[in-house]
């Protein structure tokens, strides 16, 4: 490996590594200079270790088994299961049977309640983030409710609103039914079609705020004197929020709205609490689906399989996403 | 469309933002606090109320579901195991993040886009794909080492710390990158390390993002379910697991349930208002930018 | 882009040796299991420590724990053993199971489903009760036959040994009959009719749990029973959409589909939910396993309502079409990884003594699979000598089969999607729940 100087230094990057402190010491040069290149792989040491540890490591696990057929009469000793090379996988992609059709249906509802949750909670969290960029009476407080949704339990807010959801006795239909009057009969909300948005509407409540969170903090770096400058300029508030917020947002937005998808896609909390461990089949998320097969029915190897498709998906997904967003971030600083 | 007006301008805001800004907040709060609402009515009525038909007035008032909470499930006990696991986790997990997110901001290294890209895509892990083989290593490594992992504290703080871990380093190599470096130069200039320039430059104007990534740490390792309904014995359960035993075999207390909620929560949320002060406090002392 | 190649080459290799040395650790791990054949000597067993995992059988997980701990404190007594007790959560039972059987590492004795018994025994995670090990706690005849069938395959030795018994029975509201002048029905006709009159002003003739797929499967179980049919055949392939297990289904589902004896909102009852609404008088009745401890629970008094067996399709009915419940039940087995075998054996077999079944089960409500402690006056009250007289003559057992998860979750869920399309107005035919049932079945493991 070439031990030179950084290749490449960041456009805006200042002397930080540079040669010149280098040089201001009476070190010998040689250990200062295995210092400076060994210095962040030091830093990076501790998040390394943990991530190979409880992520990297398991999933070279789960690729493995992925290609086992590891049902219930191997798990006892796991290594014993029967090699399958790609069954798992080819059970999983025939999508004109009912394994694949199955997933495949799975997987379409699955990136439909994520796209709709995704983006009700990115609208709401930017709404509410710049409508309380400035100071108003009662603001601090408002902060404060916004965020009880995150600082629930995630099982204590699921429960209420399935318990809200319920038919017969639940606040929901209560007010559309009873006091609104807005449907005729009842509508089921965690049967049946409807099971979806609800699953959407809970999503979204819990979701939100931290977006709100993220998009509160982003817009606290912006630095005033922009707007200031702007204000000056004439530009009134609409293109202020579109000239100067938005554009200072991007970067949050970025990682945003990229990792609101990626947990919203392997979201498991919310159709299992809400559900249990069928889910209705309208909604019927990945990660139920995959919990099924793997935890209810005892095939690992099927459902590792699955796990590792929906990987290869969330990566393609990721780094289109990345190709994108970095090359028009580009073109906003040229 | 109204025109949506904004905000830290000098300028003086007109009606229509005003208004805007009070009926979307109105619905918002309307939508955040009904839940609320309801685990708060829910939890001072009698089983029997709580299962007939939704009323928003509690027919007659009763605290013994808030008495009852304690006898049903070992309450007190889940939450000091969800308190030491998820402030553990989230303490570690900060500290890890912030020298692997000054490592990214501050040093070009060979491997650096490597790394980035391989924490993030950690957050793509169903996390079913590696419940299982988890379980198997910390097995394996109590056998082998004699530390237990599995069913310990320990094996979940370690856990729940890389779950925040990923996206808190993308947080804060944002916020650090955004920290001029002119700032941590002067420092190593006037005889500071890179630790020293870390811990007196670059984190204290980097709080807002800290605290945020604490907050977020926290909520994660607070609410998670899946891997805590595996890992944990009765010795150590934490709460996202143990309020689901208000359900039993026989009935489910949604009185308690709520009560329950409503306990564990106000401290969370308490924590939630001081940080609060904080981030604006944060945020004044980062005003070098 | 060289270097990173470099280092992702690097990184990966990292990977797999940590991967290999855990791999490598894990074989040394499991090897020290033997150890040493003085510890089945009763002498020695004194001072050992054993854990028992219960499963949730009381109000509450603390309230199983008041129930076990004097229990166990006799038996520690007795034998100088120490048990350490963990009551764990329905929700999260199988899957701990499933964790420590993967691991190997696990409690010594243990509580499952007795639905489980066979999936359980096919992993080779329990250990089986030969004649020998039968013998040591006093033979296999101390038990109910119909418990023992539901303890593994037929033809292995068991996987484990029953603990507490159940069975399904008709719970009927004795006032609202005798308000409707109506006697307990016998065959399905008579229940149908008999809920169509009881069906009024908001109140309706039956109760289900729609949403449950256990208690579904329970259900189209006997349902197809009764017509002769089974969801699996002698080799153990799954046989779910034939024609006699739709009727099955169809019948069910029809309660509220087409006879609209159920409120539409049971569709989504999954929480028991059904037993608040006959406790409370919303339903007239409904068909329940074991439920006084919870009848109870809502207030309703046992004078207030009666048991009899589930209704049959002819009156008098016998052999497969008199079948009125599956067995249900909770047995209790030894994990076959324990490192204090005799321990944990000495354990289930002061849990099945007789003094001790008639103490736990008068307790939870439920029925002595041991014989000889049936006589108990504790069991002696009319509803648990109806479900005994069910139990004793007209339970079979769940399909014993590996795959008896995958039953449960895929049909269980079908007749959920089914009671969901009745309660949204969506017909119910014959042909929507044949395809339901084939989409099911073709989703089952070829084994």
């Amino acid at each position: 490996m070439t031990a030179t100087a950084p290749p490449r230094r960041a456009p805006e990057a200042g002397p930080d590594s540079g040669k010149s402190a280098a040089g201001r010491r009476l070190r010998p040069r040689a250990v200062e200079r295995l210092r400076r290149i060994g210095l962040p792989y030091l830093l990076l040491l501790p998040a390394l270790l943990a991530e190979l540890l409880i992520h990297i490591v398991p999933m070279f696990f789960g690729i493995v088994i992925s290609f086992k057929n590891l049902t219930l009469f191997y798990i006892h000793n796991w290594k014993s299961a029967p090699w399958s090379a790609f069954d798992n996988y080819k059970a999983a992609v025939k999508i004109h049977q009912p394994i694949g059709e199955a997933l495949l249906h799975s997987f379409w509802v699955t990136l439909a309640y994520t796209l709709l949750s995704v983006g009700f909670s990115w609208l709401l969290g930017t709404a509410a983030a710049i409508l309380m960029q400035d100071t108003f009476r009662g603001r601090a407080i408002m902060r404060a409710i916004f965020l009880v949704p995150y600082a629930l339990p995630a099982y204590a807010a699921l429960i209420t609103w399935t318990f809200m959801f319920q038919q017969d006795t639940g606040l929901v239909n209560h007010v559309l039914h009873d006091q609104l009057h807005v449907t005729s009969n009842k509508p089921f909300w965690l049967i049946g079609d409807n099971s979806f948005w609800a699953m959407v509407i809970v999503s979204v409540w819990k979701s939100w705020p931290f977006a709100f969170l993220a998009l509160m903090a982003g817009l606290q770096n912006i630095p005033r004197e922009l707007y200031e400058a702007a204000a000056m300029d004439g530009a009134g508030v609409w293109q202020q929020i579109r000239k100067i917020t938005m554009p200072s947002l991007r970067p949050v937005n970025q990682v945003l709205v990229l990792v609101l998808f990626l947990w919203t896609f392997n979201d498991f909390n919310t159709p299992y609490v809400m559900f249990g461990q069928s889910a209705p089949h309208q909604a019927d998320l990945i990660s139920i689906h995959i919990y099924q097969s793997s935890f209810i029915t005892w095939n690992f190897g099927s459902g590792s399989a699955m796990s590792v498709l929906l990987l290869l998906f969330l990566l393609l997904v990721t780094a289109i996403y990345l190709a994108l967003t970095s090359r028009k971030r580009g073109d906003a600083d040229a | 469309m109204p025109r949506i007006p904004s905000q830290p301008s000098p300028m003086a805001q007109p009606k229509s933002f005003t208004w805007t800004r009070r009926v979307v907040l109105t619905l918002l709060l309307l939508f955040v606090l009904t839940p609320v609402y309801v685990m708060l009515s829910s939890s001072l009525k009698n089983l029997q109320d709580v299962q007939g038909s939704f009323q928003w007035i509690p027919h007659g008032l009763t605290f013994r579901p808030y008495l009852d909470i304690w006898k049903t499930v070992p309450l007190a006990h889940y939450f000091m195991n969800s308190l030491i696991v998820s402030v553990s986790a989230t303490l570690f997990s900060v500290a890890v993040a912030i020298f692997a997110a000054y490592a990214v901001s501050r040093y070009r290294f060979a491997g650096r886009k490597v790394f980035t890209v391989t924490v993030l895509s950690t957050q793509m892990f169903p996390g079913i794909l590696f419940l299982l083989p988890l379980y198997l290593i910390f097995v394996n490594i109590g056998n082998s080492t004699g530390v237990t992992l599995n069913g310990s504290r320990l094996g979940l703080i370690i856990t729940y710390l890389t779950f925040s871990l990923p996206f808190s380093i993308w947080m804060l190599v944002g916020y650090f990158d955004s920290i001029p470096r002119d700032l941590d130069e002067a420092a190593k200039v006037d005889g500071c390390g890179p630790f020293g320039a870390l811990f007196r430059v670059v984190v204290p104007a980097a709080i807002p993002g800290i605290v945020a990534v604490c907050v977020y740490a926290f909520m994660t390792a607070w609410g998670e379910v899946l891997f805590a309904s595996v890992m944990t014995n009765s010795d150590t359960r934490t709460l996202a697991v143990g309020l689901r035993e208000y359900a039993t075999q026989n009935d489910v207390y949604w009185n308690q349930v709520m009560a329950a909620s409503l306990v564990v929560s106000v401290p969370v949320v308490a924590g939630f208002l001081l940080l609060q002060r904080y981030l604006v406090a944060g945020l004044t002392a980062g005003a070098v930018k | 882009m060289r270097t990173s190649s470099t280092s992702s080459r690097l990184l990966a290799a990292t990977a797999l040796v940590a991967a290999l040395g855990l791999t490598v650790t894990a074989c040394g791990g499991s090897s020290d299991n033997g150890s040493g054949g003085d510890k089945n000597d009763p002498a020695s067993l004194k001072g050992q420590t054993i854990t028992y995992w219960a499963s949730n059988q009381g109000t509450s997980l603390d309230n199983d724990k008041q129930v076990l701990t004097p229990e166990l404190n006799k038996f520690t007594q007795q034998t100088g053993i120490k048990v350490k007790l963990e009551v764990i959560g329905w929700a999260d039972l199988l899957n701990r199971i499933l964790a420590a059987t993967t691991s190997g590492q696990g409690p010594d004795v243990l509580n499952i489903g007795n639905t489980w018994s066979a999936s359980l025994q096919a992993t080779g995670a329990l250990m089986p009760w030969d004649a020998t090990a039968f013998t040591a706690i006093g033979g296999k005849d101390r038990f109910a036959s119909a418990a023992i069938a539901s303890a593994g395959a037929a033809g292995k030795d068991p996987a484990a040994v029953p603990l507490y018994s159940m069975a399904y029975g008709l719970y009927y509201n004795k006032k609202m009959f005798s308000d409707a002048g109506l006697t307990p029905p016998k065959t399905w006709d008579e229940l149908v009719t008999d809920g169509k009159k009881l069906t009024k002003d908001g109140h309706y003739g039956l109760a289900v749990e729609g949403s449950n797929g256990s208690e579904n499967i329970h259900h189209a179980f006997v349902l197809a029973k009764q017509r002769g049919s089974s969801w699996f055949d002698d080799s153990g392939k799954a046989t779910f959409d034939t024609p006699a297990n739709v009727a099955a289904v169809k019948q069910y589902v029809d309660f509220i589909a087409s006879d609209k004896i159920a409120a539409k909102g049971d569709a989504e009852y999954s929480q028991n939910q059904t037993i608040t609404d006959f406790a409370t008088g919303k339903a007239a009745m409904m068909m329940w396993q074991s439920a006084a401890t919870s009848i109870k629970a809502h207030g309703m008094t046992a004078d207030q309502y009666g048991v009899v067996p589930v209704p049959t399709q002819t009156a008098g009915a016998t052999g497969d079409a008199g079948i009125t419940s599956m067995v249900a039940g909770i047995n209790l087995a030894v994990f076959q990884n324990t490192k204090h075998k005799a321990a944990a054996e000495a354990l289930v077999k002061f849990m099945t003594s007789t003094p001790e079944q008639k103490v736990l089960n008068g307790t939870y409500g439920s029925l002595p699979p041991v014989k000889e402690a049936q006589s108990d006056a504790a069991f002696q009250t009319p509803d648990l000598k109806t479900l005994a007289g069910v139990l004793g003559s007209s339970a079979a057992p769940l399909p014993q089969v590996p795959n008896e998860s995958q039953f449960e979750t895929l049909v269980g869920t079908a007749v959920k999607d089914l009671f969901a399309d009745a309660a949204a107005g969506k017909p119910v035919t014959d042909d929507s729940v044949k395809a339901a049932l084939t989409k099911a079945q073709q989703q089952m493991p070829a084994s």
